[in-house]
């Protein structure tokens, strides 16, 4: 019998520890084939972030590192400028990214770090048990916005491409989702576009992952891809919201 | 030997240069030197003033407390630090900017029209280097010589005019009592 | 003997950190250490090394973390609040049994606190800082001398343990000039053997991880028991202090950094007196010389510990010296410095309370 499916040599032998549909499973396989395909896995350090993924350390097959909640980006500039010759990814959820580590963001794609980071926008904390995030819509339920997310008393939702975009420092920002095989398939090419500027040395480039957290959604995994499609989306929009590639032209 | 020194005055009056050139200097005759200016806020009040230690042995505390001697630009640095001078210890002031007269009779006054001079020479902002001058003179502390090679390591990117104008007020002040070498 | 040079003090930091063969510079400025930032932007640069002026002390922090992690001897420097905002990246780095170095030239506290110079940061130096079982070794300077060359042994200490290392000077010692003599041979970056954990991409050999946590039952406490042993290593190994006129003294003075220059004035005042006085003063305060103190406790009666805040060291002589001894404190606080008549004062009159 030939075998036709079976996990790539990016991702070590262990397993995964997501709630069934979640998202960050996907995102990590298609990391991890990029890992080989591009053929980087032995010069590549990778950064786990706190939240669900923290254990990504365990799971991509190259060196990896765990720092402090929301500092990826600081800890992959010092590994980057440390060993240019390193392809270094930060890989971080929408609480590590957009809340306490947002000013490492930031910064990091005004100083146009040559990095590539990994974006995974659930709108929601799931390490935790499901409170709000920056990126929990309004009217969003959470374990913290009980009655639906009040935009008058919790503010609004934080649009990370958006923001990233008013910045002269990016290179390469795009919003993508791992909700249908069609939007799976765009997600490795945006990543992988990610990593080959990396490779280029173009400098900073962010994709953002809309993903399923089922469980602190609390639905289905159906229902959950579902509401990416529907709901998510419609309030985050799919698409590239930075290609200096274009504007140099 | 140790001579602990005060140096102060407002801001735009060298203070800190003459504190690293008496620094250097102590330094060119293989002393031990410490030099600590005051910082940051302070500093901004608009007054200025340093520390400097040169010793024969190494220095302990860089910190002056009762200065042998003290070089007084202006008239609140008069009020600040005369009563802090050592017995017998020496007290420098630019009698120029300078209307009160100490009152310490421990201690040696000398009253010098730096700004005058100065401003005879053709610039009044090197009032300070007349008053170096009169301290390596009054002191013996260093030589007229030392002190015009110190001022060069304080002022590296200065032109050869301004240099030689420094070098002048430093004989103009070392001259002012008894012989210039 | 090489040519002697006038010196900042933090000036004599960034030299000495360049001939240590570090070439990673993170720092965000804050006074009064802005010398260091400002200086490792031209030589950092002129060296081919990195400077990153950071958004914070979070990300300076962090990108050591990175940079270290990575192999490669990496340094920040700071003064009080900014150490504090470092404290969860320290906690991390030591977690995950990384070499760094952090500079703090101290300034008084608490909160905004002034910028003059304090020893207000002692506990949280000594006590690692952040959350979490670990220490970071300490070294106290006092002289711009050892700001030159305590970088290069901060260094080999980290290494050597896998530890954070961290220099606590203060605003005098950063902020004052003296001479500096070019002691040791610069190390050049690519002599230095490469780290067996560094993360640099796997080729060749089996991924490596570095992080400071660990979910599965019970490995954590044994981590924590292996790097406890580590702890134990050094303090029995790596205490390091100076004396001067100890051996016949009736009251020994403990001090470090600048006030032990201060107090080594006052202990010369007192010999003059005739008093006989001697000084202790601490260089390594972490781990603290605890075996002298022991030792001088069973002769000497009196011992006056003299620090620039409201006493934090003194309860590290009182673990030393395990009660045998009386121990007089000595404190200026809020940025307060000490001048040599005070400590004398106090020296007679404990010694006249005594007799
Ligand atoms: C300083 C600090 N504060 C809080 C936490 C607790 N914490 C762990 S994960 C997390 C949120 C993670 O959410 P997200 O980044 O969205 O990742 P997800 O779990 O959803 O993948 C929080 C608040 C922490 N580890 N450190
Ligand atoms: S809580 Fe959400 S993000 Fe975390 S593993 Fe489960 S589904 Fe995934």
């Amino acid at each position: 019998m030939k075998k036709i499916f079976s996990r790539p040599e990016g991702l070590t032998d262990t397993l995964m520890r997501y709630c069934p549909g979640c998202g960050h499973g996907i995102v990590h396989r298609i990391v991890g084939e990029l890992l080989i395909e591009l053929d980087i896995r032995e010069r590549t350090v990778g950064i786990a972030p706190v939240g669900c993924s923290v254990f990504a350390d365990e799971y991509f097959n190259c060196d990896m590192i765990q720092p402090p909640h929301g500092r990826g980006p600081a800890v992959s500039a010092g590994i980057k400028r440390a060993r240019p010759e390193c392809i270094v990814f930060s890989y971080q959820g929408d609480g590590d990214l957009a809340s306490i580590g947002t000013a490492e963001i930031i910064h990091a794609a005004a100083r146009n770090e040559n990095i590539t980071v990994v974006f995974i926008n659930n709108a929601i904390f799931g390490m935790t048990g499901g409170q709000m995030a920056p990126t929990t819509l309004p009217g969003m339920k959470s374990t913290t916005s009980q009655k639906g997310r009040d935009v008058r008393k919790q503010g609004y939702p934080m649009k990370v491409c958006e923001m990233l975009a008013s910045l002269d420092g990016p290179y390469y920002l795009e919003r993508c989702a791992v909700d249908t095989v069609k939007n799976v398939i765009k997600t490795k090419k945006a990543l992988k576009m990610a990593f080959q500027n990396q490779l280029d040395d173009k400098g900073f480039c962010l994709i953002e992952v809309l993903s399923m957290c089922p469980t602190g959604w609390g639905q289905t995994p159906v229902q959950a891809k579902k509401w990416i499609g529907e709901v998510m989306s419609a309030y985050y929009p799919l698409g590239v919201y930075r290609d200096r590639s274009k504007e140099a032209k | 030997m140790t001579k602990e020194i005060i140096i102060s005055g407002f801001g735009g009056q060298g203070i800190v240069s003459s504190g690293i050139i008496l620094a250097h200097a102590g330094l060119i005759e293989d002393k031990h030197v410490t030099f600590f200016p005051s910082y940051g806020a302070e500093m901004r009040g608009g007054t200025a003033n340093c520390s400097v230690v040169i010793s024969s042995e190494p220095v302990a505390s860089p910190i002056v407390a009762t200065p042998d001697v003290v070089i007084i630009m202006n008239e609140p640095s008069l009020a600040r630090f005369e009563m802090a001078v050592k017995p017998g210890g020496l007290l420098l002031y630019n009698q120029t900017l300078i209307k009160s007269k100490p009152k310490r009779k421990d201690i040696t006054v000398m009253p010098i029209e730096a700004n005058v001079l100065a401003e005879e020479l053709g610039q009044g902002r090197i009032a300070n280097m007349v008053m170096l001058g009169v301290f390596a003179k009054k002191t013996g502390l260093l030589s007229l010589r030392t002190l015009k090679n110190a001022q060069r390591k304080r002022y590296k990117k200065a032109n050869d005019e301004q240099l030689a104008l420094n070098d002048k007020a430093l004989e103009k002040g070392y001259g002012l009592f008894g012989n210039s070498k | 003997m090489a040519e002697k040079k006038l010196m900042y003090g933090n000036h004599a930091i960034v030299e000495g950190v360049i001939a240590a063969g570090c070439r990673f510079f993170a720092g965000y400025p804050i006074t009064p250490q802005n010398e260091i930032p400002e200086s490792m932007s031209v030589r950092m640069v002129d060296e081919g090394g990195v400077f990153i002026q950071t958004e914070s002390e979070i990300a300076a922090i962090n990108m050591l973390f990175g940079a270290a992690a990575a192999g490669k001897r990496a340094m920040t420097s700071s003064s009080s609040p900014g150490i504090s905002l470092m404290q969860e990246g320290i906690s991390y780095i030591a977690g995950a049994d990384i070499p760094v170095l952090v500079v703090n030239i101290v300034r008084g506290g608490p909160g905004l606190g002034n910028i003059a110079p304090a020893q207000s940061d002692y506990y949280q130096s000594t006590r690692g800082g952040g959350h979490g079982d670990y220490f970071t070794i300490t070294l106290a300077p006092n002289s711009a001398q050892d700001l030159y060359e305590f970088p290069k042994l901060a260094f080999e200490l980290a290494e050597k343990y896998r530890n954070p290392a961290l220099i606590l000077a203060d605003g005098l010692l950063g902020q004052m000039m003296e001479a500096v003599e070019f002691s040791f041979e610069p190390i050049d970056p690519k002599s230095l053997p490469e780290k067996e954990w560094a993360l640099c991409g796997c080729k060749g050999r089996e991924r490596r991880v570095v992080r400071s946590y660990d979910l599965k039952q019970g490995r954590l406490e044994e981590l924590n028991l292996r790097r406890a042993e580590k702890y134990t290593t050094i303090r029995k190994d790596e205490q390091r202090f100076k004396d001067e006129y100890c051996d016949d003294a009736d009251l020994v003075v403990i001090a470090y950094g600048t006030s032990s220059r201060i107090a080594s004035a006052a202990v010369r005042m007192a010999r003059q007196k005739g008093l006989k006085v001697g000084l202790l003063r601490p260089i390594t305060l972490w781990p603290f010389p605890t075996d002298v103190l022991a030792d001088m406790s069973k002769r000497i009666e009196n011992f006056l510990v003299v620090e620039m805040s409201c006493g934090q060291m003194i309860d590290d002589v009182k673990l030393a010296t395990e009660c045998r001894s009386n121990i007089h404190f000595h404190g200026r606080p809020g940025g307060g410095v000490p001048i040599p008549s005070e400590i004398l004062e106090k020296i007679e009159a404990v010694l006249g309370g005594a007799r």
